[in-house]
């Protein structure tokens, strides 16, 4: 074990994290120069375009020492594992457990735009985790480079000394060689007991097609033979060992895998639902304790997710069904809208959850589909004394049955620099959000801690944030609890009958400026029809906002010249064609873009 | 019978909101001539078994008037080689009001033509200006005084309305205007803004106001109620004629009949489910023609794009759709219940909401709502995969 070292990287997006890995994994010879593609542990689509890490992997590096550490003496082989974590707040809970299987963290943040709000806060996971910090500024060759003030914020930080922040550039390879240096020199070695019954923390699983569910795991005590009788603790579930290994460029199946080390195992499990990130496997005959931290991942937002066709329904299930095998946080269950038929009410870790299984449903499995308006879960309390948790507008009871209802609150970090704090708390408090504290990290930085209650955010906040402060801002959030609050449901009508597709649960204060805003969007995207259409949001029975699109007066070509009809055959049915793949609602046809209008309202 | 359409892909000035093939260059007029005449002479495939009886000969374009009179004269001779031309045909020429004069006049009766179909577009310089046309208002009359003159008694103007320029005055002052030169065939075209042309491009750049639909409708209700108020039948969208004035040739299109096209983006059709047509560029129709090489696209109409042509045409005019002819001749009922039957329950409540008007087994759009006759006629359609 002492020639083993565990660590992870944290940075926010575009920080040069998986640039700095692929660094790594070069210099080692851990991956040859043919096989090198940019970001190689980004290996699913939408992680190499969107440059973020989605799902966290593992690698083993293999690693000769030269440094002229005291301790020792001529060349040492060690070890290495490079545990890669997910860089966005939705996926937190992942981070804390990838966090948790390390001893130490690169700390790696961008020299020209110094440290950010999801930095700050997966470092003080992993200080919570007791990891060893290596501070790295990275992008030192970049031209606003700005090396003294973003060491500033590190010290300021960690309270770290100004000759222990490390240098490097992804880009170049400069100081990558100093940086596996330092994780040997400075990360300490992992400590357990090798004799003890087996504790082994699951970090991260897979799913592969043939092999099953592939669990990514660091064995704390003890060790894990091929073949062995294992238990995942919290899943109260027993399996045989079929395959172990470590993690290299690809897995490399091993007769077992040793106290401290990280390694995966293959059980032939094919439902993610049964590996629970933060679970424990131990050993069936000689059982361990479960590690501390564990967590059942909970839903935070909630949307429908539809067909585009209705008969498309079928396959939609299947799809779902196997996007739930590599991606458990992922929870559905059937719904039937009467505007969009059969589909699912699904719920996500977060807004960037959401997009990306509406994006992988669209990329691996070519499913186009409907989003319905997302919200969050309430609680709700009825006249009767019941409690009901509220996770789609349909489960709302009436006005008269409901004695109260709480919605979730979160407490948010926002840092920024001075000038755009007015911005923020305009932002904020029109969100309805309380400020608790304001302090300047550095004399240009500042951090807001805010509390706002999550359905707030499930909107249009990032963007917003993002517009607002020229992208000078980042943030993070974390649920904190549930609070009274006056929350109604808002109905969309069309000619007079209900889309219940759109409709939303939000407050009453915002009720008028959303449902007009929603009635705007909605005359931009539904087509003018041969009568007049009235758009209303409603409040039970009160008409919030209406909008009115006027009956389309003009529907012919003038010319239909020289015998060219097959032209203009072609084009009515075209218009036949877009007809049929409306949706009707009463007498209103209404194309699918409609649905998505509440994504949209800020375009 | 049969019909002749002549395409003449040649224009002296672009009009800012023509999508029609042309071109202003006009050096290769001799050479598409000939390659023309030679199309006739030979005859593509499949215009072979086509009925050669002809009833309606037009040249249209571009702008044939750019022809002289030999060129003319040529294809026309062609023509009366290959087909049986019936005694009292209608032979239309499209003139521009800048290229006519008196002698022209005179040389195009002689060749045989009746009658004449001027592109006036509007009695407004305004209008005439923005729309880069080649001549000006007083031209316009001038030269249709003339006409009659010489004896063009079939005589048809182009009308553009819906323009942004164009105000419901002016609009009333083009159509008394029309009328008081005793013209009994007018073509009003609501002003289309078709893609890639000089107009669509000046909407987006900001510098022509675009199109609107509201102004369109009420110019085309204005001009609906004094035509037909000054003894005019609106016959189909477009089209406006006095008692026995129609365009005999164009009313074959939307009737169904067999017509030939000649030259590069004429459009042929052989009466049943085949329509094919020539490509829309000069110099490969004319290089393929002279190496005997095909020019034109085939399309095979299936039962059930023809029986929708059927719906479509048919709803243009005031004959209607005859629902007898779609069942009976192309047999859609027998072929097709199912699609058929929707038809039926579409057209019913098309009936009911009074947007069509039913007898004598006839759908006919009824004229106030004959602004919305694409999006009824595509609910009409048969659905089919």
């Amino acid at each position: 074990m002492k020639q083993l070292r565990n660590f992870c990287i944290i940075a926010h997006i575009d920080h040069g994290k998986s640039t700095l890995a692929d660094r790594l994994l070069q210099t080692t010879n851990t991956v040859g120069e043919r096989q090198m593609m940019d970001q190689v542990l980004d290996d699913m689509d939408l992680e190499r375009e969107k440059g973020i890490t989605i799902k966290s992997k593992a690698i083993q590096l293999n690693y000769n020492y030269t440094g002229s550490d005291a301790n020792y003496t001529g060349n040492r082989k060690y070890t290495i594992n490079l545990i890669d974590t997910p860089g966005h707040v939705d996926f937190s809970y992942e981070v804390s457990r990838a966090l948790a299987a390390c001893e130490g963290a690169l700390l790696l943040v961008d020299a020209a735009q110094g440290i950010q709000a999801q930095t700050i806060s997966n470092l003080y996971l992993a200080l919570e985790n007791d990891l060893e910090i290596i501070p790295v500024i990275n992008k030192i060759d970049m031209p606003g480079a700005m090396i003294e003030e973003v060491e500033d914020q590190i010290i300021e930080l960690i309270g770290c000394k100004r000759e222990d922040i490390l240098h490097a550039s992804g880009r170049t390879g400069l100081g990558v060689e100093r940086i596996l240096e330092s994780v040997i020199e400075r990360i300490p070695a992992p400590v357990g007991d090798p004799e003890a019954p087996l504790q082994a923390l699951i970090f991260d699983s897979v799913f592969n097609s043939f092999r099953g569910i592939i669990v990514y795991f660091r064995i704390v005590n003890g060790s894990l033979k091929k073949n062995d009788k294992v238990r995942f603790i919290a899943a109260g579930k027993d399996y045989i060992a079929d395959e172990v290994g470590i993690l290299k460029m690809r897995p490399e199946a091993r007769d077992s895998v040793q106290c401290g080390d990280v390694g995966y195992i293959i059980t032939g499990i094919k439902n993610a639902k049964e590996v629970k990130v933060g679970d424990t496997i131990t050993l069936t005959a000689n059982q361990g304790e479960l590690i501390n931290g564990f967590e059942e991942v909970k839903p935070m937002v909630f949307a429908g997710i539809y067909p585009v066709e209705t008969d498309q329904f079928e396959e939609l299930r299947d799809c779902m069904e196997k996007l739930q095998l590599n991606d458990a946080s992922l929870t559905f269950e059937l719904e039937t809208s009467q505007a969009l038929g059969f589909g699912f009410r699904c719920g996500f870790l977060g807004m960037l959850h959401m997009e990306i299984i509406q994006e992988r449903l669209e990329r691996e499995f070519d499913q186009t589909v409907i989003t319905t308006v997302p919200n969050v879960s309430f609680k709700a309390i009825t006249t009767k004394g019941e409690n009901l948790v509220i996770s789609n507008p349909s489960e709302m009871p009436e006005q008269q049955r409901l004695e109260e209802i709480s919605e979730p609150f979160i407490r948010a970090q926002i840092i920024t620099k001075p000038e755009y704090i007015g911005n923020i708390m305009t932002l904020c408090i029109g969100k309805r959000g309380i400020i608790i504290n304001q302090g300047y990290l550095t004399p240009t930085r500042v951090e807001l801690i805010f509390e706002l209650p999550l359905t707030e955010i499930v909107f249009d906040f990032y963007d917003k944030l993002k517009s607002q402060t020229r992208g000078y801002a980042s943030f993070d959030y974390h649920p904190i609890d549930y609070r009274t609050s006056d929350i109604a449901k808002m109905d969309i009508l069309l000619n007079g009958d209900k889309v219940d597709a759109l409709s939303a649960l939000i407050h009453r204060s915002r009720a008028h400026d959303f449902g007009r805003k929603l009635c705007e969007k909605l005359k931009d995207l539904l087509p003018r029809q041969q009568f007049m259409i009235a758009i209303q949001a409603a409040i039970g029975a009160k008409i919030v906002a209406r909008e009115t699109i006027s009956a389309m007066r003009k529907d012919v070509t003038a010319k239909c010249y020289g015998g060219d009809i097959s032209r203009k055959r072609k084009l009515l049915e075209k218009q036949k064609e877009g007809k049929k793949r409306m949706r009707q609602i009463g007498n209103v046809e209404v194309p699918q873009e409609a649905f998505l209008a509440v994504l949209k309202l800020d375009d | 019978m049969a019909g002749i359409y002549i395409h003449i892909p040649f224009c002296t000035k672009a009009c800012h909101y023509c999508n029609f093939h042309f071109s202003t260059s006009t050096h290769h007029i001799e050479r598409m001539v000939a390659a023309i005449v030679q199309e006739i002479n030979t005859l593509p495939f499949p215009a072979q078994d086509i009925d050669k009886n002809i009833e309606t000969i037009y040249f249209g374009g571009g702008t044939p008037s750019v022809l002289n009179n030999e060129q003319l004269q040529s294809i026309l001779n062609a023509c009366y080689e290959k087909f049986l031309v019936t005694e009292n045909a209608e032979i239309t020429l499209e003139a521009n009001p800048d290229d006519i004069t008196r002698e022209r006049l005179k040389g195009w009766r002689q060749l045989g033509f009746n009658r004449l179909s001027i592109g006036v577009q509007s009695f407004a310089d305004s209008d005439l200006k923005w729309m880069n046309r080649a001549h000006n208002s007083a031209t316009a009359a001038d030269c249709i005084a003339m006409a009659y003159e010489e004896r063009f008694e079939h005589l048809t103007i182009d009308l553009i309305y819906g323009t942004p320029t164009l105000s419901n005055e002016q609009l009333l002052i083009n159509l008394k205007t029309a009328v008081n030169l005793g013209i009994n065939h007018i073509s009003c075209y609501a002003l289309t803004v078709e893609e890639n042309t000089a107009l669509d491009y000046f909407i987006k750049k900001g510098k022509i106001a675009p199109v609107n639909e509201e102004v369109q409708d009420e110019h085309f209700h204005i001009m609906r109620q004094y035509l037909t108020d000054n003894g005019f039948e609106h016959y189909e969208i477009s089209n406006f004629a006095k008692p026995g004035h129609r365009s005999r040739h164009n009313s074959n299109y939307w009737s169904g009949r067999p017509y030939y096209g000649f030259g590069p983006s004429a459009h042929s059709f052989n009466g049943d489910k085949m329509r094919w047509w020539n490509i829309a560029n000069n110099v490969l129709y004319m290089d393929g023609i002279e190496k005997y090489q095909p020019v034109y696209e085939v399309e095979n109409l299936t039962q059930e794009e023809r029986i929708n042509e059927i719906i479509m045409t048919g709803l243009r005019t005031t004959d209607g759709l005859h629902i007898d002819e779609a069942n009976n001749k192309i047999g859609a009922y027998k072929t097709t219940p199912e699609a058929f039957l929707t038809f039926i329950s579409t057209l019913r409540s098309y009936i009911t909401e009074g947007k069509i008007i039913y007898k004598n087994n006839t759908a006919i759009i009824n004229s106030e709502h004959r602004f919305l006759s694409d999006g009824i006629a595509s609910d009409l359609f048969l659905s089919y995969d």
